[in-house]
């Protein structure tokens, strides 16, 4: 077992005391960061990514990984108390968990979400030391046609699997895009679409755009809803944690169908909120007490939390081993592997064995510190809801402002985050999608090189994309997945018909 | 929740749902047609070489307004035409514009006076003026933010931040 091995090299890497104590720090940032309103996984770690500039590329991983963990269970926190979903992918834990609250069960069903969210996320990551090095060494054989293949499956899937009108999904990819496009085109070295405004020749950054339009659209978007925040109290004391889990086994099944819809809707880019949804309707749809979801059923939870966590976990897997990240945050991530100087992608596992290893050593460890700190700190946590508004919003802005600014120590970015920030606040009222446009800009300009490689060495002839079994398969799967709204629409018709 | 369905005359009025999508479907119309432009400028079709620099944009180009017609013809000519939903109501939109507008400010302060002075004012504003906090209370908060932020980014990480046109702190050496 080569696995086995390499990830007992790992847990020795990352099990340094230095390591022990970023885990720490980043679960308790990380919860901090899913409990207040305006900042989430994404744009939270975009922000403190510049801090990490200075830290071995390992630790600094293990850090912004664990930031993430703790984003996930703290949207959990705001979603059962407060019935604020802290996070996107936690709106499915608000329909049983609020009520939970609401008949003094705070406790149970706290310890009850936290709980899935661990089994989500372990399972996901058992998936990713086994998985991950099998599609890396797979993906070594990969040639531009291959790469632009699994682009391409990825950007369809968005369209296949999201619940957005197709048209806007399409839309807000192809801006991303297009804003990918604008600065020096890496090919010819021509300058594009700056329309004679030489600051635009950096191009955009995408963490410009995650800061403006997941933390200032957020904050502008829960300023409309007044935010007046009624919270429960909760207390978990080791009791409760006990009771609850003795009653948890006996949904074994629920857990199970989470966590491989988690991890499929992660490893293709789903991402954790329709997995979360998609899990609580089918665990209502399954379940014998199924009419009784949303009065208060622990399954109501443990699916969409389940879910959700195996959902971000499993996103980190196509990230690793083949440099397309499964999901805004782990684009972040991404870009964060890419300023320590590791070109992320099928290479990463051969060649920078210590980094891999260590993160994924410490995704088994960090969510096991994050488990104990959440079912340790709640109070403490629900506590930071109870300050103004009027003082978190301004404060929120002001971390938004530094984060963009020090992604390229550039003023102008501070301008573009508010730009951005206005549009996401449009845009998730539209309901245009934000994680496509995200992805776009991220991956825009490597999908353009692979698809110019591929165009050259076949001499134009788009054929090259099915030119063997593998790159077929993959586009024909992706134009399956493009195609799929309207499929799904012939298939309603035709049953109406007879 | 955003989607709140008027009815009968107690509707509370506000920007509809129709005209953000036409206006957001314009924008992106008009923002696919620029980059058509400059795609055509740059060159769009095969060269000798290969694909020239607009290729790649000016198909996207094309998509976006193939798109942004796609969802102008269904908020136009669709089945939900007749419904009258509600975007924002002005009583929303005021509230968002009252973080909007200062934030724009404070932005605007950032490029004159720098980030750590821009800030204290800007949280002390906000708390006054939202949060009814009393000036000393306010701007004590702002700045003891601003030290924080300082002593972690400047003094601990060593990572600079804006410190504006005029420098305001250049009295402390930073």
């Amino acid at each position: 077992m080569e696995e086995i091995n390499a990830l007992f090299h790992g847990f020795s890497v990352a099990l340094t005391p230095f390591n022990l104590m970023l885990m720490v720090i980043g679960i308790v940032l990380g919860v901090l960061i899913g409990v207040l309103p305006g900042l989430g996984g994404a744009n939270g770690i975009a922000i403190l990514l510049p801090l990490t500039f200075t830290m071995p590329p390992t630790s600094a991983v293990i850090m912004l990984s664990c930031i993430y963990w703790g984003a996930l269970f703290g949207g959990a926190i705001t979603s059962i108390l407060f019935n604020i979903p802290g996070e996107p992918w936690s709106v499915a834990t608000t329909f049983d968990g609020y009520p939970m609250a609401q008949q003094g069960k705070a406790g149970e069903a706290l310890t009850t979400a936290f709980t899935s969210s661990f089994i989500g996320a372990f399972f996901a990551v058992v998936m990713i030391t086994f998985l991950a090095p099998l599609v890396a060494k797979f993906a070594l054989k990969f040639g531009p046609p291959e790469f632009f293949s699994v682009f391409f499956l990825t950007f369809c899937s968005f369209i296949g699997m999201g619940k957005e009108p197709p048209f806007k999904i399409v839309a807000a990819m192809m801006l991303g895009f297009a804003l990918a496009a604008v600065g020096i085109d890496t090919v010819t070295g021509q300058l594009r679409l700056i329309f004679g405004w030489h600051e635009l020749m950096r191009g955009f950054d995408f963490l410009i755009a995650v800061i403006g339009l997941f933390g200032i659209g957020e904050i502008l978007l829960s300023m409309e809803e007044g935010l007046s925040f009624q919270g429960r109290a909760a207390k978990i004391d080791m009791r409760i944690v006990i009771d609850t889990w003795k009653k948890l086994p006996k949904y074994w099944l629920t857990s199970l169908r989470s966590c491989i819809i988690g991890c499929w809707m992660g490893i293709t880019p789903g991402g954790a909120t329709p997995a979360s949804f998609m899990s609580y309707g089918i665990a209502k749809r399954m379940s014998p007490d199924g009419a009784k979801f949303g009065t208060g059923m622990p399954e109501g939870i443990i699916a969409p939390e389940t879910a959700a966590h195996a959902a971000g976990t499993a996103a980190l897997l196509p990230m690793l081993s083949l440099g397309i990240p499964g999901s805004p945050t782990a684009a972040v991530l991404l870009g964060g592997l890419l300023i320590w100087g590791l070109q992320p992608g099928p290479l990463l596992f051969v060649e920078q064995k210590d980094f891999v290893w260590g993160l994924i050593a410490s995704m088994y460890l960090g969510n096991i510190v994050g488990l104990i700190i959440v079912l340790t700190c709640v109070p403490l946590f629900a506590a930071i809801l109870r300050i103004p508004f009027s003082i978190v919003a301004p404060v929120i802005i002001v971390i938004c402002a530094i984060g963009a600014f020090t992604v390229n120590n550039a003023m102008l970015d501070i301008w573009f985050m508010l730009l951005f920030g206005v549009m996401g606040y449009a845009f998730k009222k539209l309901s245009y999608p934000m994680a496509p446009l995200v992805l776009a800009l991220v991956l825009g300009d490597q999908a353009e090189d692979a698809f110019r490689q591929s165009m050259l060495i076949s001499q134009g002839d788009v054929r090259v994309f099915f030119s063997n079994g593998l790159v077929g398969s993959i586009m024909a799967l992706g134009l399956l997945m493009l195609f799929w709204p309207l499929i799904g629409k012939l298939k309603a018709r035709m049953r109406n018909a007879s | 929740m955003e989607d709140k369905q008027v009815s009968g005359e107690a509707a509370p009025s506000g920007i509809s749902v129709r005209t953000a999508e036409i206006v957001v479907a314009v924008f992106l119309l008009i923002l696919g047609s620029l980059v058509m432009y400059d795609s055509v400028r740059l060159g769009f079709r095969w060269a000798s070489d290969g694909p020239e620099a607009g290729y790649f944009p000016f198909y996207i180009a094309v998509i976006i307004c193939i798109a942004s017609l796609g969802t102008l013809g269904q908020v136009l000519f669709g089945k939900s035409r007749g419904e009258h939903k509600v975007f924002v109501e002005w009583e929303q939109l005021k509230l968002v514009m009252s973080v909007l507008v200062p934030a724009a400010f404070f932005v605007f302060g950032i490029q004159m006076i720098g980030i750590y002075v821009a800030s204290v004012a800007y949280i002390a504003f906000f708390m006054v003026w939202l949060g009814k906090y009393t000036l000393i209370k306010s701007v004590l908060l702002g700045i003891a933010v601003s030290v924080a932020t300082f002593m972690m980014f400047e003094v601990w990480f060593k990572v600079p931040l804006f410190k504006g046109a005029f420098n305001p702190l250049s009295f402390i050496g930073y």
